[in-house]
């Protein structure tokens, strides 16, 4: 294990969590990870990351084929939120939060603004732990998971 | 029934508890859920990261999962779906908890809640139901058909911990 690199794979997910990117949610997954499961935190962020791309083409299908259902777009947005949240991703879920502010006032320019920045923050958080998670590997198993808690 | 269960002497539970782990103990296709065995929760959710994670905690909590999509496959594996006829015939599954999620398309979590606690062989099996919503009705409306618990998504260590204590105490 390479301290260097373990200590800037915790020193970013210090930073990720400052900033808001992630929360309390992403360290439940770290404690999860374990000897039965060792790279359970990047499995479940790449399942988040197939599933979430076929949602949010639907949202955005229907965002562009009108009339505008808000009560469907409602449905598929709570979805995404409720992946979002699962895997930790603040800023995401916040920005679904507003979107679903706008679908209940049907609000359709606001439903299209903020779906463009839940498209931003979605990407944005993917290029990032895509970063983390080449730390880790290359910090070694013992660097992440159960064994490093960084609160 | 109600009060604590305790192991007798030789570290077994009394059969009666069969009736509180949702099992008939003169169903040969069924078993008492002995001191140490495993407690096999079936998890049902639409959505696959939900599914993944929940299977997670429950296994880092010694149980054994079996992962449910929506209302209709979980039915299916609880031997209460539609083809209920073959079902009986000894494929009946052991499971001590259902936990499922509220909102999904098709059969919610309310109407699976509703339909595991209208069989006869099921309805003793306490059923958990999540949201990541907190709506008092909804939460109302569901322990009032008999859920044992509700909890918020997204689901942490300590609520299964909760649950583990739950499924292995009697329940009120």
């Amino acid at each position: 294990m390479d301290k260097n690199l373990s200590q800037r794979q915790l020193d970013m997910k210090r930073s990720l969590l400052d900033q808001g990117y992630l929360d309390e949610q992403f360290i439940q997954l770290e404690e999860l990870q374990d000897e039965d499961s060792p790279n359970f935190v990047e499995e479940m962020v790449t399942t988040f990351y197939n599933n979430s791309a076929r949602l949010l083409e639907n949202i955005e299908q229907a965002l562009v084929t009108g009339p505008i259902d808000f009560a469907k777009l409602d449905n598929y947005m709570h979805q995404f939120k409720g992946s979002s949240s699962s895997i930790g991703a603040t800023r995401v879920k916040n920005e679904c939060t507003r979107f679903r502010e706008h679908c209940t006032a049907a609000n359709a320019e606001g439903c299209i603004r903020t779906f463009l920045r839940v498209k931003q923050e979605h990407t944005i958080l993917r290029t990032k732990l895509e970063t983390y998670f080449q730390l880790a590997r290359q910090a070694g198993p013992s660097a992440s998971g159960g064994g490093a808690k960084v609160r | 029934m109600a009060g604590r269960r305790k192991p007798n002497q030789s570290g077994r539970y009394p059969k009666k508890i069969t009736k509180y782990l949702g099992m008939d103990a003169t169903s040969s296709a069924k078993g008492v859920m002995e001191n140490g065995e495993q407690p096999h929760v079936l998890a049902v959710d639409d959505s696959l990261t939900d599914r993944k994670l929940i299977e997670k905690l429950l296994k880092n909590s010694s149980c054994k999962v079996t992962t449910a999509e929506n209302g209709p496959r979980a039915l299916e594996f609880l031997g209460l779906g539609d083809d209920q006829h073959t079902n009986l015939e000894g494929r009946i599954s052991k499971v001590n908890l259902i936990i499922t999620d509220y909102c999904m398309p098709g059969m919610t979590g309310y109407e699976l809640l509703k339909k595991v606690k209208e069989s006869s062989i099921m309805k003793e099996v306490p059923v958990v139901i999540m949201s990541s919503e907190n709506v008092p009705t909804r939460i109302n409306k569901c322990l009032e058909e008999g859920a044992q618990m509700f909890m918020l998504k997204p689901l942490k260590q300590s609520d299964v911990k909760k649950l583990r204590c739950q499924m292995m105490n009697c329940r009120s």
